[in-house]
């Protein structure tokens, strides 16, 4: 057990925050403008990802697949909103959950019959592929470590289209007040398509960035879209920065106790009664999280008002 | 006039879900006869979820959760009974293949597990409760997935259907009437607890909490009883649907049972006592018949939920036996 096991599984917690907060931030941001819970969100991550792994197959190029399932997902993600969604934000939640799970379906079994029920693979370009040296010697992936950077650039220029700009402006104006930004003379429908589809590019581009490293799936896009409603009711609704921190606590809680419950449990049971022990407190232990922070702050680390 | 329809389309659809199987016994159609005892326990698990859901309206997205502690109680427990090992080594207490005392045991764990996830959950609402419901839903079935002494990921097999005193349960019809006579009672109970004062002012509490408390009632406490009580019935019908199949998996605890359960109640019609009855009944028919043409007929089922979201919100009771009339 060694500094340089720990440093490596931070290095994965953090690859997995960072794309958890891409998922949650979607979430949080359609939730707060909109007031909309969506639960076809992880189907928005899958089609990024089978976008991009149609258009890099075809091509051969791994940057035209990224640009695809980022267009992919954010056509998806405007064509449902103003076909369906939009009629559901002044329903109750319990619609909305129902209608976006009716899109869940439709989604799903759409790509199993466009693509088949096998997975699609998505090669790691040969210019991100192979372990970089990082001080210390310590040999880490370098498109893992690619994908932690693309994450943080991507929270970064959230936070500064959400605080500079002026389509921010109108955003945090949306979550304030619906109706008085209307009535100011912002086209408030063609802001909500605009956020929505934004929220969905942004899990179209986890989709395709998670799906080099894991296989392309139908049903790939609802374990994580699960995994980021944990983020946000960490974070607290509405708060990118809630889901930021939520996300970064989530992905190195689940990566650091799967590989060090066990080990934790090692130093006093026997080796396969500590594995099996480790390996199930780690599969809960998000949850465990969960609901610590619940017991604490019922509305999330960062949340207002529930 | 709208409640004696209503009660008309109830009857009619308790009256075929029994003749259904009482003409299969008939035929000799072995299938159709499960098809019906499937109706019956997963009607029962509606139930369950609509007590929270329609008369609490607490959006439950984890009711799997009982669901699947249910089937686990009954796997477990006949899974030691049919290996003669015992359940808990220290005090041998064996396994048992006894319906009564496993539903016993599937109602009581599921309630206290409702009761846990309930106290936590509770304190949030709105999105929140469906999130936490959601992810404690996915915690269930990552622990049973991770933890191998019950099957793991693959699940377990029960060679025989559990005895029922007095029935040979391996019969089908025979299992059916005991899923019937179950949901039968459940109902019964159920629709007297709404009109009972908890389930009036459990009502009230959706409708409008300031006033339930402005009278001195405390919808915490209310809503946290109408949970457990809604796990519990759920975890009957677990109880059941595993000695159905004989099998057990951690698919029972997936996020996409969770939503089964719900589009039972949805389709059926939210908040109707015999709302899931009717959508469980739907749901199986569209399985059988729309999964016979098309292999992706979960595309249709999502297209006609998306219908009765936008369209129809009482579902096919409320289609068939017109608005619920207005109690003031």
């Amino acid at each position: 057990m060694s500094l340089i096991l720990v440093i490596e599984q931070v290095l994965n917690g953090l690859q997995s925050g960072v794309m958890l907060f891409l998922m949650a931030a979607g979430l949080t941001l359609i939730f707060g403008v909109m007031g909309l819970i969506n639960l076809a969100h992880g189907s928005l991550y899958m089609i990024g990802a089978f976008a991009a792994a149609a258009v890099a197959g075809a091509t051969g190029s791994f940057l035209l697949g990224l640009a695809a399932a980022l267009a992919a997902s954010a056509a998806a993600g405007a064509l449902i909103e103003a076909s369906v969604l939009r009629r559901l934000y002044g329903r109750d939640h319990l619609d909305q959950v129902l209608a976006t799970f009716a899109l869940i379906l439709i989604f799903s079994e759409g790509t199993r019959w466009l693509f088949g029920s096998f997975p699609l693979y998505l090669d790691i370009p040969d210019w991100l592929s192979g372990p970089v040296l990082l001080p210390g010697g310590i040999h880490y992936p370098l498109y893992r470590l690619a994908i932690i950077g693309v994450g943080l650039l991507v929270a970064f220029g959230l936070f500064a289209l959400i605080s500079r700009t002026r389509i921010g402006i109108r955003i945090r104006a949306g979550e304030a007040d619906r109706e008085m930004i209307g009535a100011l003379g912002v086209n408030i429908s063609v802001l909500y398509t605009l956020v929505f589809a934004l929220g969905a590019a942004l899990a179209g581009l986890a989709g395709a960035l998670i799906g080099a490293i894991q296989s392309v799936q139908v049903g790939m896009g609802e374990p994580v879209m699960i995994l980021a409603f944990v983020v946000i009711v960490i974070g607290g609704i509405g708060s990118i920065r809630g889901a930021l921190v939520g996300a970064l606590l989530v992905g190195l809680t689940d990566t650091l106790g799967r590989i060090f419950l066990p080990m934790l449990f090692g130093l006093f049971m026997e080796p396969t009664a500590a594995t099996t022990t480790g390996s199930a407190l780690a599969s809960m232990s998000i949850y465990i999280l969960m609901a610590a922070v619940l017991l604490v702050k019922p509305t999330g680390l960062y949340g207002s008002a529930g | 006039m709208g409640v004696r329809r209503e009660t008309m389309v109830n009857t009619l659809l308790l009256a075929g879900l029994l003749a259904v199987p009482l003409w299969a016994l008939w035929a000799d159609e072995p299938f159709t006869i499960t098809l019906a005892t499937r109706v019956a326990i997963l009607a029962l698990a509606g139930v369950g979820l609509n007590l929270a859901l329609g008369t609490g309206g607490l959006v439950s997205f984890g009711h799997a959760v009982f669901f699947g502690i249910g089937g686990y109680a009954m796997g477990i427990l006949a899974f030691h009974a049919q290996n003669y090992t015992p359940l808990i080594e220290s005090l041998s207490i064996p396994g048992t293949k006894s319906m009564p005392v496993i539903w016993a045991v599937a109602v009581i764990a599921s309630a206290l597990v409702a009761l846990a996830i309930g106290a936590l959950s509770l304190r949030t609402s709105g999105v929140y409760f469906i999130m936490i419901t959601l992810a404690f839903g996915q915690m269930f079935y990552y622990f049973t997935i991770s933890w191998p002494a019950y099957g793991g990921e693959d699940g377990m097999s029960i060679y025989l259907r559990n005895s029922f005193p007095g029935v040979n349960t391996l019969v089908p019809f025979n299992f059916f009437a005991i899923s019937f006579a179950a949901l039968l009672a459940v109902l019964v109970l159920v629709g007297r607890l709404m009109r009972a004062p908890f389930g009036l002012a459990l009502s009230a509490a959706r409708q409008n909490e300031a006033r339930l408390r402005a009278v001195g009632i405390d919808p915490y406490r209310l809503r946290l009883t109408a949970f457990t009580l809604s796990g519990a019935i759920t975890g009957l019908a677990g109880a059941l649907y595993a000695d159905l199949n004989r099998f057990v998996s951690p698919s029972m605890f997936s996020w996409q049972t969770s939503g089964e359960i719900m589009i039972f109640v949805i389709l059926g019609g939210v908040g109707r006592l015999f709302g899931p009855v009717a959508g469980a009944a739907l749901f199986i028919l569209l399985e059988h018949f729309l999964g016979g043409i098309s292999e992706y007929w979960h595309i249709f089922l999502g297209v006609l939920l998306l219908g009765v979201v936008l369209f129809a919100r009482g579902g096919l009771i409320g289609l068939l036996a017109g608005r619920e009339v207005a109690h003031d």
